[in-house]
C-alpha cells in the first residue's frame, strides 16, 4: 500500500522505451584537447596525491569523460565555488561514480559535479570526511536516466556533510548509508526521489535542511542483509516542504516503494527522533512511519534472520505540521484517504503502516513502551492503517500513541572534525 | 624437448644479434617511461618475446575484457618461489613481475589508422602463446603488477604505432576500436584503466586497501597449456621449475558443469569487489566462488544501491528467470550505471551473458 500501485503500469514501458532508445544514442560529446589535457592533469594528481594535498579546481565548466578516482587519505579537494568550478561528465564513457574516493581524512569543497551517468560523488569507506558546499546536480531536471545518488558516501565513519546541493537524483539526492558518527546540516536537496536519505547508519544528526519538491523528503532506512543495522538518527530543525514530485526511480530500488507527496519516511529503523521540523503541503503525508513489509519487497522466502523489519522506538514531537496528505500518491492511497476522509479532506499529519513485531506487543496488541511509536506533537495526528491485518482496524488519532521516549544524545563529530 | 625449444629460441635471439636484455625491478617510485626496460617483454617489430626465465601462464576462467586476448606472465627472482594456496592468490616473493599483455587479432581490413580487431570464440588460447606475431596481433597495453617489499604495485603500459615498446601512462588511455565478431561489427570504446582504476579491481580487501593479483590461484591455474606442449596442468610445471613451493602434485581440474562454470565466471568478473571484505560489500552480494549459494550470492536478494541497474527488477537473481534477474540485466548493458562490472567492459559478453542465463535459468525455487 505504501507503494504506489500505478507505477508498474505506467513506468516499466517508459524505462523499456528509452532503454531502446539508448541504444541509438546521440554520440556523447567528444573531449577536444584542451579538455583532455585538463582531464590527464587531474587524474595525474589524483594518483601522486600524497597525504597533506590539495588538489584544486579553477573556475570554469570543466568536460571529463572517465570516471575519476582517489585512493590515498589525507587530501582536499577545493573549487572556487559550487556555481563556478564545475566538472562535467555528460558523456561519461566509463566509470560507475564521477569520483570515487576510498580514502580516509577526505575534504571536498566548493565544487559542482554535473550529469554523471551513475552516482555524482561516492565515498566508499573511510574516516574524517568532510563534505562541504558541494552541488551535485542532473542539469536537465527530474528523470529516469538520471544517475542514482548525488552525494554518497557509504561506510564511513565521523563525516560532516554540509552546505551541499543535490538536485535531480533518480535515487537519493544526499544519501548517508552504513555509516556511523554523521551529521548532515544546511543542505538543500530538491527534485530528487529521495532529498536526502540516512540508510544502515547509527548517530546521524540531519538539520538545518531544506527538503523540497522531491518524491519524498527526508528517508530514515534499514535494509536488510547488509553488515550493519542502523538506529539513532535525529531529524529536527528542518524545512521539508511540498515533497510531491512523481516516482522517477527505477522498480526495485528501495526508494522506487516510496510515495509521491511522503515528507519525512522512517522505514525499518530504530531510535529515530523528529522534532522541531517545518513540515508542509507533503500531499500523500507530512510523516510516512513504516516497515520493510509495506514495501512489497519481501517476497516468499523467509528474511533475514538478523533483520528487524519493523519502526521501533520513534518519537515525533514539537513539529509544525501545515497542509499535506491532501492527495496521496497511489490507487490504495487515493482510495483509503477519499473513503475514510472524502474527496476533499487529508489524511492526518503521520501515516504508520500498522505493522508491529508481535513479540514486542503488550496484552492489548499495542508495542511495549519502550519499541513504541510516540507522538507529543500538539493536535497532529496519525492513521494506522493496520496493514499486517489487511486493514481490518484502520485506526485515527493519537490516544495509542501518547508517550515520550528518552531523548537521544547530539552527534559530536569526534577528532580531527571536532570544531567544525 | 620443451627445455630444448626454449634454449633454440634463446639461440636464435642471439643469434640475431639482439642480446637479451635482464630483467630489472625499479623502485616504486621510479618506474620506467618504456616497458622494454624492465626486460620482462620485447618486441621488434616481427614478435613479442619472453625473457628466457618469464613464465606465461593460462587462467581457467579469465576476465572479460571487451574480448581482449591477453598474455599472462609472471617472472621472480632467481632463486626465489611462490608459495603455494589452495583457497588464495599464491604468495608471491619480493621482486615478482606480473604482466598482463592486452592484444587483439587484426581484422583483415586493419590498418594503422583504423583499429579493426577481430575475435572468434576458442582462439584465445592459441593466440596468447608467445612468442606472439606481430604480423597478426595488435598489441594494446601491458599492465605489470610489481611485488615490493610493502605491498603491490601497478603499472600501465600503452603499446606505440610501430609496436616496438610501450610507454608509462599512468593516466590510462581510450582507444576507439572496430570489434568483428562473428560477422558483426561494433565500435568498442577500449580504456585503458589510470593508476588508481587498478586498484578498483585489484584490491579484492578493500577495507586493507593494498593492490594484490587476482589470477594466480590454484584454482585458475590447474590447467593445461600449449606453451609447455603437455595436458598436464601448468602448476606441476611451476613446481618442477621450483617455482612453487609447498604445492601438491596436481590433476587438472577446470570448472566443468553449469554450475561450476557460472561460479568460476562470477568469480573473474565480479568477486574482486562482490566478496565480504571487497568494495561492493556495500551490496551485501558475494560472488567469490567459495562463497554459498544463498541469499547473499543473490538469489532473490533485493538490491541496496542499484538505482537505475535494477532494470525495474526486483531481485538479484530470480531463479528460473534470468529476464527478471538484475544480473543478467546488467551484464547485458554498456551504461556505465547500469553496466557490471563496472570498469573494464564497453561491449556485452554474450557467451558470459549467456552461460549466467543458462545457470540461473535452470536454478529452481520461487522469491
Amino acid at each position: 500500500m505504501f507503494r504506489p500501485s500505478h507505477r508498474r503500469q505506467t513506468i516499466l514501458p517508459v524505462v523499456l522505451g528509452t532503454l531502446l532508445a539508448s541504444c541509438s544514442k546521440e554520440a556523447p560529446p567528444e573531449l577536444d584537447d584542451a579538455a583532455l589535457a585538463f582531464q590527464k592533469q587531474l587524474q595525474e594528481q589524483f594518483i601522486r596525491a600524497q597525504p597533506g594535498s590539495v588538489i584544486t579546481i579553477p573556475a570554469g565548466v570543466h568536460p571529463i569523460n572517465r570516471g575519476l578516482s582517489l585512493n590515498v587519505s589525507g587530501v582536499t579537494l577545493r573549487g572556487e565555488g559550487m556555481d563556478a568550478s564545475v566538472l562535467s561528465f555528460k558523456g561519461q564513457l566509463q566509470g560507475a561514480e564521477g569520483l570515487l574516493v576510498n580514502a580516509s581524512d577526505f575534504t571536498i569543497e566548493d565544487l559542482a559535479i554535473e550529469d554523471t551517468p551513475g552516482d555524482g560523488l561516492k565515498i566508499n569507506e573511510g574516516r574524517n570526511i568532510v563534505i562541504r558546499r558541494v552541488r551535485t546536480e542532473w542539469t536537465n531536471g527530474p528523470h529516469e536516466d538520471n544517475g542514482a545518488y548525488g552525494i554518497y558516501p557509504v561506510q564511513v565513519e565521523n563525516l560532516l556533510l554540509e552546505g551541499s546541493v543535490a538536485i535531480g537524483a533518480s535515487d537519493a539526492g544526499l544519501y548517508v548509508g552504513q555509516s556511523r558518527n554523521v551529521v548532515v546540516r544546511n543542505n538543500r536537496a530538491e527534485r530528487n526521489v529521495a532529498g536526502i536519505e540516512i540508510e544502515n547508519t547509527f548517530n546521524a544528526d540531519v538539520y538545518g535542511n531544506l527538503a523540497t519538491d522531491n518524491t519524498g523528503g527526508i528517508l530514515v532506512f534499514n535494509m536488510p542483509d547488509l553488515p550493519q543495522p542502523g538506529h539513532s538518527t535525529r531529524v529536527f530543525g528542518n524545512r521539508v516542504i511540498a515533497n510531491n514530485t512523481d516516482n522517477f526511480g527505477a522498480e526495485g530500488t528501495p526508494v522506487a516503494s516510496v510515495p509521491a507527496g511522503s515528507g519525512i519516511v522512517i522505514n525499518s529503523n530504530d531510535r529515530v527522533e523528529i522534532f522541531d521540523n517545518e513540515i508542509a503541503d507533503n500531499d500523500t503525508a507530512n510523516i510516512i512511519i513504516s516497515s520493510y513489509y509495506a514495501t512489497g519487497y519481501q517476497g516468499t522466502r523467509e528474511m533475514a534472520a538478523d533483520y528487524d523489519p519493523y519502526p521501533e522506538t520513534i518519537f515525533v514531537y514539537g513539529n509544525r505540521f501545515s497542509g499535506g496528505g491532501s492527495s496521496p500518491d497511489g490507487l490504495d492511497l487515493k482510495a483509503l484517504k477519499v473513503a475514510m476522509f472524502g474527496l476533499k479532506g487529508s489524511f492526518p499529519d503521520i501515516l504508520w503502516d500498522g505493522y508491529a513485531n508481535p513479540d514486542k506487543l503488550d496484552a492489548e496488541g499495542n508495542l511495549l513502551s519502550e519499541h513504541a511509536i510516540c507522538i507529543d506533537n500538539g493536535d497532529a495526528e496519525v492513521l494506522n492503517a493496520d496493514l499486517g491485518n489487511g486493514s481490518d482496524n484502520i485506526v485515527v488519532g493519537a490516544d495509542q500513541h501518547r508517550c515520550v521516549h528518552d531523548k537521544l544524545p547530539a552527534v559530536v563529530l569526534a577528532a580531527p572534525l571536532e570544531k567544525l | 624437448m620443451r627445455e630444448c625449444s626454449i634454449c633454440v629460441v634463446a639461440l636464435l635471439l642471439g643469434a640475431c644479434g639482439t642480446a637479451q636484455r635482464d630483467v630489472q625491478v625499479f623502485p616504486p617510485d621510479a618506474p620506467p617511461e618504456n616497458l622494454s626496460a624492465w626486460g620482462v617483454l620485447r618486441a621488434d617489430g616481427n614478435q613479442l618475446v619472453l625473457h628466457a626465465n618469464v613464465i606465461p601462464y593460462e587462467l581457467s576462467s579469465p576476465l572479460f575484457s571487451d574480448y581482449a586476448l591477453k598474455l599472462r606472465t609472471v617472472w621472480m627472482p632467481e632463486a626465489s618461489a611462490a608459495t603455494y594456496a589452495a583457497d588464495r592468490e599464491f604468495d608471491f616473493p619480493v621482486g615478482t613481475i606480473i604482466s598482463k599483455t592486452f592484444h587483439y587479432r587484426k581484422a583483415e581490413d586493419w590498418r594503422d589508422d583504423y583499429f579493426s580487431v577481430q575475435y572468434a570464440a576458442q582462439e584465445q588460447a592459441d593466440n596468447s602463446v608467445p612468442p606472439l606475431d606481430l604480423e597478426r596481433q595488435w598489441l594494446l597495453e601491458t599492465r605489470l603488477l610489481v611485488r615490493y617489499a610493502d605491498g603491490w604495485r601497478a603499472f600501465p603500459y600503452v603499446w606505440n604505432a610501430a609496436q616496438t615498446d610501450a610507454t608509462l601512462e599512468i593516466a590510462g588511455e581510450l582507444r576507439q576500436l572496430t570489434l568483428r565478431k562473428d560477422g558483426e561489427v561494433q565500435p568498442v570504446n577500449y580504456i585503458v584503466p589510470d593508476v588508481n582504476q587498478c586498484g578498483g579491481c585489484h584490491t579484492p580487501d578493500h577495507t586493507a586497501g593494498t593492490l594484490r593479483p587476482l589470477g594466480p590461484r590454484a584454482w585458475q591455474l590447474n590447467r593445461p597449456y600449449a606453451w609447455w606442449q603437455d595436458t598436464g596442468s601448468q602448476l606441476n610445471h611451476w613446481r618442477e621449475r621450483g617455482l612453487l613451493l609447498s604445492a601438491p602434485q596436481m590433476q587438472v581440474t577446470m570448472p566443468e558443469s553449469l554450475e561450476q562454470r557460472a561460479r568460476a565466471y562470477l568469480d573473474a568478473n565480479c568477486a574482486h569487489c562482490h566478496n565480504p571484505a571487497g568494495a561492493a560489500d556495500t551490496s551485501a552480494l558475494h560472488l567469490n566462488i567459495d562463497a554459498p549459494l544463498d541469499r547473499k550470492f543473490g538469489l532473490c536478494k533485493t538490491p541496496v544501491a542499484v538505482g537505475r541497474g535494477s532494470g525495474d527488477h526486483r531481485y538479484d537473481i530470480y531463479p528460473g528467470r534470468p529476464e527478471e534477474s538484475i544480473m543478467v540485466f546488467r551484464m547485458q548493458h554498456t551504461d556505465p550505471a547500469i553496466a557490471m562490472p563496472e570498469l573494464g567492459r564497453s561491449v556485452v559478453h554474450t557467451d558470459g551473458v549467456a552461460l549466467i542465463s543458462d545457470w540461473i535459468a535452470a536454478l529452481p525455487g520461487e522469491c
